[in-house]
């Protein structure tokens, strides 16, 4: 056992400050365990948002340290003997309470996003798929919408006025996700990906990846694989070319 | 609160593409447009050593950069005549300055100072790197800091990414990866016949740095994600197609190590470049193995 100096942001949409706590800290401890012994002992109105406190949520969502981590999954070991520890709310979405943000704008993006759509013909309890062809799909359904992706995307976490012409990592993966599935019947998914999406935005430095408390590939497995997609249905000649002497249509036959 | 098919349909935040397939999304009213973020002076708040892969990688490409230009514009040594090593900065070497032995392809350039002996590779080496995803990543982080780190502002007060030109054009990688897989080509054809001196077959040390550059850049252009959507990522049904889900898999493979792969060709195609000239200006004599 030790006591630790934990730096707390308290506040609201009208402003707050850092709130000082030295606090047990106990071996085998996560983040989100001296949190709620801060709030037992200390400050019983702290908000916080928790769940599962078994990374499976994706509801403690906070920057530790200047980092967005599940606090729940942060272990108190990564910190150096003696280190403060220092815990913000997510800094992209707007405040509610003291740790707790309004992450509405990730719904609203979701809403966005038209749902899978099944081939016609085929009704639910029919569809029929081998693994192989779902395997890139599932990857992308580990996501538990923690939304540290989100928060991490210097798209829109440094420039505000890209919250409307951007969704974000979360939905892009989403937008692989359907359309990558082997049954998924639009066709128009890398069209909404970068007219509606943004996708353009992106510029692959991979902080969205490096957060992602699933390990999921965001980048290198969703986002550049429909951002190739994307080169390759409007800016690649010899594909437009292909198209004209085989007269297929603009997506052509996918395989 | 979910919210009826009709009224979805009728919800003017919903696009022409989502309004026909939200039947099956939960919803929420909310506007985007945000109320203030928690007030936090510090601009970021991270107590990692967040600055040292950005400085790493000014100093290794800025590094690179000037050597590789150095030696592109010296027009020298690049050939060593004895054991038939030619430097992958001068490949395909086809200006009429080259030397008649090294330029496997024919002298079509003329021979000036500022038109380097590989002029019609070297642009195409360049692009590739420049578009490749892993570089992108490098030096928006790193030269152009956006953003320099994780949860670390970015230091431009507008952003529009890669909606735009000039970035716009970095959707042309695949064209400049097909350039870097004829290129691949080329080196592996000099270091075969490298293996041919003008005393006949034999090789040296020489032949082993060549040939492992060779099998390095080969690893880094397969690897490339242009590659990787071309063998098969652009398929729905790898059962349909298992040849090329093979491919894609073993390209994937090369592809999750693409970092990797571009800095060690980085180190090789210098270190190659550096031992030829080395060899070729007498400064060392190539360690020989057979002949």
């Amino acid at each position: 056992m030790s006591t630790r100096t934990f730096r707390v942001w308290r506040g609201d949409a009208d402003g707050g400050d850092f709130a000082e706590f030295e606090v047990e800290v106990n071996e085998g401890e996560v983040i989100l365990d001296v949190i709620h012994r801060i709030q037992a002992e200390q400050a019983p109105d702290l908000a916080v948002r928790w769940n599962c406190k078994a990374g499976k949520c994706g509801s403690c969502s906070a920057e530790v340290n200047g980092m967005p981590r599940l606090m729940c999954m942060t272990r108190m070991n990564l910190f150096d003997e003696g280190e403060d520890v220092t815990v913000t709310p997510l800094r992209t979405f707007p405040v509610v309470r003291d740790l707790v943000c309004d992450v509405s704008f990730n719904y609203e993006k979701a809403r966005e996003m038209p749902a899978f759509k099944p081939p016609a013909g085929v009704k639910p309890g029919d569809y029929r798929m081998q693994q192989v062809d779902v395997e890139r799909s599932q990857e992308f359904r580990k996501c538990i919408e923690c939304f540290l992706c989100q928060n991490t995307c210097h798209v829109v976490r440094d420039h505000e006025e890209n919250k409307p012409p951007f969704s974000g990592p979360r939905m892009f993966i989403r937008a692989a996700e359907l359309d990558m599935h082997p049954l998924d019947a639009r066709d128009d998914r890398q069209d909404m990906a970068q007219d509606e999406q943004g996708l353009g935005y992106c510029n692959i430095t991979k902080c969205c990846t490096e957060v992602c408390p699933e390990n999921i590939h965001i980048t290198d497995n969703a986002i550049i694989p429909m951002k190739e997609r994307v080169a390759g249905d409007r800016y690649d000649p010899l594909v437009w070319l292909g198209r004209k002497i085989f007269r297929k249509g603009k997506k052509g036959e996918r395989a | 609160m979910a919210l009826s098919c009709a009224e979805r349909a009728a919800t003017p935040a919903l696009s022409e593409f989502s309004r026909e397939g939200a039947q099956m999304t939960t919803t929420d009213d909310t506007d985007v447009s945000s109320p203030p973020r928690a007030s936090i002076s510090a601009r970021n708040l991270r107590t990692d050593r967040w600055m040292r892969g950005p400085v790493l990688t000014v100093i290794g490409i800025t590094a690179w950069v000037a050597y590789a230009t150095f030696r592109v514009f010296y027009q020298g040594d690049y050939w060593a005549a004895d054991y038939h090593y030619l430097t992958p900065f001068y490949s395909p070497c086809i200006s009429d300055g080259c030397i008649p032995d090294s330029a496997h392809f024919g002298r079509i350039l003329p021979d000036h100072p500022l038109i380097p002996y590989a002029a019609l590779s070297l642009p195409f080496l360049l692009a590739f790197r420049l578009t490749c995803y892993y570089y992108r990543k490098a030096y928006y982080r790193s030269f152009w800091l956006s953003p320099p780190a994780c949860a670390v502002p970015d230091g431009h007060a507008r952003y529009t990414g890669e909606t735009r030109f000039p970035l716009i054009l970095q959707n042309f990688h695949r064209y400049f990866f097909y350039a870097a897989f004829l290129i691949s080509v080329i080196n592996t054809y000099d270091a075969i016949l490298a293996f041919q001196s003008p005393a006949g077959f034999g090789f040296g040390l020489g032949n082993l740095v060549l040939v492992a550059n060779v099998v390095l850049l080969w690893c880094y252009t397969l690897g490339c994600h242009s590659c990787r959507h071309v063998m098969g990522g652009r398929l729905r049904h790898f059962s349909k197609n298992p040849i090329r889900y093979r491919l894609w898999s073993f390209v994937t493979v090369l592809n999750n190590r693409h970092m990797m792969w571009a800095w060690i060709t980085l180190a090789s195609l210098a270190l190659t470049d550096f031992y030829v000239m080395a060899v070729a200006s007498g400064m060392i004599a190539d360690l020989r193995f057979i002949n």
